[in-house]
């Protein structure tokens, strides 16, 4: 009974777009799953769907067997239980970078502001922010907002991590000190489900690969095999993408 | 209720000719803003330190004083202090324009500031000239920023001119007052019709201007 | 200019201002809580009232507030609603304030991303959390701007109280011009109060935007 999250079947359509159509997947406890595939594949949306950011069509999504649904009355203790990193930071412009992280526990899980602030702080100081606390959002370069909003995930102390592209919207010389952030809560054995273009991130983080396109999962493997032996022909051509060859 | 008041004699129409005063009031006060106002406006992105300093004190004037208030220095003030008999039309003319012109110069200042660098160096990187680049890239925009605005300036400007009545001009709410005046024995409930029927011109009036600027506003947003 | 006759009429002028003031600021305080449930209920669709509450808008902002005034002063005494000339004062300030701060609420409620309400659900927070702690205070701050221009609009537009009998700053300048001709020093005084008046608004005004604008998005 390790395994936390089940995807049965999902299909997601918007009218009549499909975006993807029966997907399946299953995750570990201390998994981290990194799903990459072409922009518009569906992938950002799926990682939506995980968190009853928008509906499903069809199929069931359960966390510790608790079923996910948006309309569901009790979706915000569930939710609670997810933390999720987007590609647009989303810190809240009108509070300070602790207001920000504590917001959550205090008024959603009603822990005491001075336990909440302490552990705050720890986490700051763990990503190498205790001195940006009393700082507003738009003080911060965008790889620092993107640090805080994962401490701001992380003291809701979830289950399960997603992220969303969370390097996408940052200049080149931020991404690293985000992925670092990611790859040592990888390291630690959080569960997470991690969407991104970083490959070589993609590969030190993952426990498995996914690939995704056309709103459906081509292939899946061990990091490993996933890169160097990928047997469709489709993965392929999607790594080819990632590589320079200058011996046309 | 009251409304029957206004379809006696030429009453409807009396309130209608009030209206027009306030229209013309206010369409004068609007073209001589705009024309001062993109002059002012012009001269404002030069960034002279002077001119500048001298239009700051203007609309902070502007900003902060009533036009009630403008309106009774310039009727009053000016009877007394340089002894020329100004008529009330005319002072309301000159508080509305002066209070039209700051906020339109501000507009055009702003609307110039606001064309981003890139603007002109794209352009001028396309081979254009300063003529070229303004006739087919600046001007165009400004014009898309500054029309909706405009438009808006009048409808205000027509708010605006019910305040004339208290400086004694015949306009649409001082013929209501003599029409309710007039007909106090037979319909003592005309204020009724009368004042709804004064707040709906006014709608009337106001209400396309604000929706064709808005409308275009949104039309040419960026 | 005559200092006798300013200082006359001082005491009046100052029972004048404390009156204007006073009216403006209950009516400010009632257009924000106004403009507040208005911009609520356009914004998140309200079935009925929020049809209601953008025919009130359109209907007060297209409208001048004297005419509004007569309209609640004179006429609907005649359909049994009957009210001082102070409430009348205060509750047309408030009405048209009313629709004017709705408009601003509502363009900062439109401006704030749609990611920002979902990272908030993302945390787990109600609905009724994300409104007040995320929603509702960034909202404000993108606001503020708006705010604080119709704030002072509405301290001017007391300027027309004096036509529904209020014995406001211009009802005393008037009646000093009218009555005794000292209109010098009855235009100075009232130019003099408008600016202890506004000018204080004016520059907190200036400063509140600059504070407002850190807690914005922009980069």
């Amino acid at each position: 009974m390790d395994e936390i999250l089940q995807v049965k079947g999902i299909t997601k359509r918007f009218d009549d777009i499909v975006v993807f159509e029966n997907l399946n997947l299953t995750v570990k406890k201390g998994e981290v799953v990194v799903i990459v595939g072409p922009s518009g594949c569906g992938k950002s949306t799926f990682l939506r769907c995980l968190n009853a950011l928008e509906d499903i069509q069809e199929g069931e999504i359960t966390l510790d067997g608790e079923s996910i649904n948006r309309n569901k009355k009790d979706i915000s203790r569930i939710r609670e239980k997810i933390g999720m990193v987007f590609q647009s930071y989303d810190l809240f412009p009108h509070l300070t970078i602790l207001q920000n992280i504590t917001l959550a526990p205090v008024k959603v899980k009603k822990r005491p502001k001075a336990e909440a602030e302490k552990e705050a702080l720890e986490l700051l100081e763990r990503v190498g922010l205790l001195s940006k606390k009393d700082n507003y959002p738009r003080q911060l370069s965008g790889g620092q907002k993107q640090r805080v909003a994962i401490v701001r995930a992380l003291i809701m102390h979830p289950e399960i991590l997603l992220f969303d592209e969370v390097t996408a919207a940052l200049d080149p010389e931020m991404v690293k000190e985000v992925l670092d952030v990611v790859l040592s809560l990888a390291k630690e054995g959080r569960t997470m489900i991690i969407v991104t273009h970083e490959m070589q991130f993609a590969r030190a983080a993952a426990d498995r690969m996914i690939f995704i396109d056309g709103g459906r999962i081509v292939e899946e493997g061990k990091p490993k095999d996933f890169f160097e032996n990928p047997k469709t022909e489709r993965l392929q051509k999607f790594l080819q993408t990632f590589t320079y060859d200058d011996e046309k | 209720m009251g409304f029957d008041v206004l379809l006696k004699g030429n009453n409807m129409m009396r309130l209608l000719e009030g209206v027009g005063v306030a229209l013309k009031i206010s369409l004068i006060s609007v073209v001589i803003s705009i024309v001062l106002g993109v002059v002012i406006g012009v001269l404002l992105a030069l960034k002279r330190p002077v001119i500048t300093a001298v239009f700051r004190a203007y609309l902070e004037i502007v900003r902060i004083m009533p036009q009630m208030v403008l309106l009774f220095i310039v009727y009053f003030g000016t009877t007394k202090a340089l002894g020329l008999n100004l008529s009330a039309e005319a002072a309301s003319i000159i508080v509305f324009s002066f209070w039209g012109t700051a906020e339109m110069a501000d507009l055009v200042r702003g609307a110039l500031a606001g064309i981003p660098v890139i603007q002109y160096e794209g352009s001028v990187s396309l081979g254009m000239n300063t003529f070229q680049t303004y006739r087919y890239v600046i001007v165009p925009q400004i014009i898309r920023r500054m029309i909706p605005l405009s438009i808006n300036l009048i409808t205000r400007m027509i708010k605006t001119t019910s305040l004339v009545m208290m400086i004694g001009i015949v306009e649409v709410l001082k013929v209501g007052q003599q029409i309710i005046e007039a007909n106090r024995k037979s319909s003592p409930d005309a204020a009724f019709g009368v004042f709804a029927t004064v707040f709906l011109l006014y709608f009337l009036a106001c209400w396309p201007i604000s929706m064709l600027s808005k409308y275009l506003e949104k039309k040419w947003e960026n | 200019m005559d200092f006798a006759v300013i200082q006359e009429y001082m005491p009046l002028y100052i029972e004048a201002f404390i009156l204007t003031v006073k009216i403006g600021w209950i009516g400010i305080a009632l257009s924000l809580v106004i403009g507040v449930a208005a911009a609520f209920v356009m914004h998140f669709k309200v079935p009925v009232l929020s049809r209601i509450a953008k025919i009130y808008v359109e209907l007060f902002r297209n409208t001048p507030l004297l005419v509004q005034l007569f309209f609640i002063y004179f006429a609907l005494p005649k359909i049994g609603i009957q009210m001082s000339a102070e409430t009348c004062g205060a509750l047309g300030l408030g009405l048209l304030g009313g629709s004017y701060m709705a408009e601003g609420f509502r363009s900062g409620m439109e401006a704030i991303p749609a990611s920002q309400s979902e990272s908030a659900l993302a945390l787990g927070m109600v609905k009724r959390q994300m409104f007040t702690s995320v929603i509702f205070p960034e909202a404000l701050s993108l606001s503020v701007p708006a705010i604080v221009a119709n704030v002072i609009f509405l301290l001017k537009e007391t300027s027309v109280f004096s036509a529904i009998s209020l014995m406001d700053l211009m009802f005393t300048a008037k009646d000093l011009i009218g009555l005794y001709y000292n209109t010098t020093e009855a235009l100075f005084m009232l130019v003099m109060f408008y600016i202890v008046m506004l000018l204080p608004v004016s520059l907190i005004g200036s400063y509140l935007e600059k504070k407002a604008r850190l807690a914005t998005f922009g980069e």
